[in-house]
């Protein structure tokens, strides 16, 4: 389905759809406020975008020193040159372990693996322990954003589904207590689990440690208390300095959420004694990536999901739209390289206003990658539905002639065309616009009239 | 080939013009630490106590399965220390000692040597982190300057309780870790 489709489907709910819209522009409002008490916070996304530039710049170096370091500190690293090998680096630990269900901390890259499904199909039970993706989890949906999962929701499916799971009260749809079910529920499921998979917020080259960041403390509870810790990690989650980190945890949570920080930030640097850690570095597309010039800065994305809040399509289109594992502006320029026909209205899907790349914590050009992105679409997928009326547009406005006839003949024609032709189901532009008014004459017209 | 060489030699095959990594300067500010760091917290949801409201708080609590691991509060211990951490599961209240906070979020820093499981600050029911009024810095880049080099397998910054916003964005306390957090400053 393409992206305007799918945003149809999701805009015949008008009132949810205004809910979402709403909900998020609040978000992006937080992050806002909370921005302009720093002083220092435009330094900030410079220096954010300055080291993952440099990072992106000598990327094979940091590869090796994370690699080296993390084994030094009896950290197993394993690479995976796709999503495939991915997930069977991660069943071949699981096997080794003689584990049958796992407990799962957000990772937006397993979702783009789709490990969830193939562990499932290898008789592995998977528990999401994130609240918003244990919720979509159970409706077998993926998260419609990466930072709020379940924002395409409102409480009172959460209470049926949860009703129907977790045998709470019907119709009791207060949050606190459809959160304490999800809590006795998943605490179970933590005490039980031999491993646990995790995502990987910054890996550091320097120490070869990486940091995982939640309000929840599901991530925690879950490595914790189980054997094995499995970290899956793009390969563009690397930074080369602990001293980095002070940049980029002062930028994440304020850009995602508009709070300070994230309330458990955890530096994984080696296994307690008896247990292990293991790394899964995966390109997946992100070398190619990498060698595209234009579209490279993307990888510096740190997944905050502040272009999403305050984009104007993502908001009133929601998540599911896009049909990527990642959606929003960034979404955009990342999922095309994966795979360019799949996903080639979505550099269309924006108005191009900027806004992303305005909020972007490490100042990615997003707008400008989305326009870049629809030039290499439009010459690989060939004529679309308006270069024709683009070609009929130019040689009018070629002739002064035919410009001014063709004026005389549109006044005429937006006043007297019956309704039904402009707003016709062949004339995508009618949808959801509204025709302009149309002046008496033309400002040629009125300016010989009114100014002799 | 193997797929890291395939990786790294994918990479080294793109032409890259080389980029500067920059220094981070450490944005002092000189502000009131203990104000700004209870603001924090506060705003984080945890509660920010002194000694003596924290002698009379647990006196009155209502716990009674506690572990201590902070000098001064050992005799505040209901529970002896198990060896596997799922013997916490019904633990009330963790107290433990928290190396230094930061000012400008709230984050307080532990590592493993605070930690007599790296369990304890999540399974717990409740938490109580104790630290120096002495030890607060201003931001996270002195932060991680007073962390330095130091070699822990574990460390983390805890800023508030667990918490959640994932049913309609409505803010809960106590997700999956401590349903609370206090703050003891001496």
């Amino acid at each position: 389905m393409s992206h305007p489709q799918a945003a149809a489907e999701f805009l015949k709910d008008q009132v949810k759809a205004k809910w979402h819209d709403e909900t998020l522009w609040f978000v992006r409002d937080k992050r806002d406020r909370i921005s302009k008490t720093i002083p220092e916070w435009e330094n900030l996304r410079n220096l954010a975008s300055e080291i993952k530039d440099h990072t992106l710049s000598r990327l094979d170096f940091y590869l090796e020193e994370f690699e080296k370091n993390a084994l030094k500190n009896g950290i197993q690293v394993h690479w995976a040159k796709d999503a495939e090998e991915h997930n069977r680096i991660v069943l071949g630990i699981l096997q080794k372990n003689d584990c049958q269900a796992i407990v799962k901390s957000k990772s937006i890259l397993t979702e783009e693996c789709h490990l969830n499904p193939y562990l499932e199909k290898n008789g592995i039970e998977v528990v999401d322990t994130d609240l918003g993706e244990r919720i979509v989890q159970f409706l077998n949906q993926p998260p419609s954003h990466i930072v709020l999962p379940a924002i395409h929701l409102k409480k009172g499916e959460i209470s049926e589904l949860f009703h129907e799971k977790l045998h709470t009260e019907k119709g009791n749809e207060d949050p606190t207590y459809l959160t304490q079910a999800a809590r006795i529920h998943l605490r179970e499921k933590f005490l039980k689990a031999k491993v646990a998979i995790t995502g990987v917020n910054f890996g550091i080259a320097e120490t070869g440690e990486f940091v995982v960041c939640t309000n929840e403390g599901n991530a925690d509870m879950g490595v914790h208390l189980a054997d094995v810790h499995i970290a899956c990690m793009g390969i563009e989650k690397l930074i080369p300095r602990r001293t980095d980190l002070g940049v980029f945890l002062r930028l994440l949570a304020r850009s995602a959420t508009g709070q300070s920080v994230t309330n458990y930030n955890s530096h994984f640097r080696s296994p307690s004694p008896g247990k292990e850690i293991h790394v899964v570095l995966v390109d997946n597309g992100r070398t190619a990536q990498l060698a595209r010039e234009k579209f490279r800065n993307s990888l510096k994305c740190i997944r905050c999901g502040a272009c999403m809040n305050t984009c104007p399509i993502y908001r009133r289109s929601g998540g599911f739209s896009y049909g990527s594992t990642v959606p929003g502006p960034i979404g955009s320029i990342l999922s095309p390289g994966l795979d360019m026909k799949k996903h080639s209205t979505l550099p269309f899907a924006s108005t191009l206003c900027g806004s992303c790349s305005d909020v972007c914590p490490v100042k990615i050009n997003i707008h400008e990658q989305l326009y870049e992105w629809r030039q290499e679409i439009t010459k690989t997928h060939g004529e679309l539905g308006k270069s024709l009326s683009m070609k009929l547009a130019s040689g009018i406005f070629k002739s002064p002639l035919a410009y001014k006839i063709s004026g005389n003949l549109m006044r005429s024609a937006l006043k007297n065309l019956p309704k039904s032709l402009i707003y016709h189901p062949i004339n995508s532009w009618g949808k959801g616009r509204n025709l302009p008014e149309t002046p008496e004459m033309s400002f040629k017209d009125w300016f010989k009239r009114n100014r002799p | 080939m193997s797929s890291r060489e395939d990786i790294l030699n994918s990479i080294r095959g793109i032409q890259r013009e080389p980029k500067p990594l920059p220094d981070v300067p450490d944005f002092r500010m000189n502000s009131d630490l203990v104000k700004q760091f209870t603001v924090s917290l506060t705003g984080n949801k945890a509660e920010v106590m002194d000694a003596s409201a924290f002698e009379s708080w647990i006196k009155t609590c209502g716990m009674n399965r506690i572990f201590s691991s902070v000098s001064g509060y050992k005799r505040l211990s209901t529970v002896t220390l198990p060896e596997d951490p799922h013997d916490l599961e019904n633990l009330q209240l963790a107290i433990l000692e928290g190396q230094f906070g930061v000012a400008e979020n709230g984050a307080i820093w532990l590592e493993d040597a605070q930690l007599p499981h790296r369990a304890m600050p999540f399974i717990t029911e409740h938490l109580v982190l104790v630290l120096s009024k002495e030890r607060l810095v201003e931001n996270m880049h002195q932060a991680y300057e007073k962390i330095g080099a130091a070699h822990s397998g574990f460390g983390l910054f805890i800023a508030g309780p667990s918490k959640t916003a994932d049913i309609e964005q409505s803010l809960v306390i106590g997700a999956h870790g401590a349903k609370s957090l206090r703050v003891v400053l001496v």
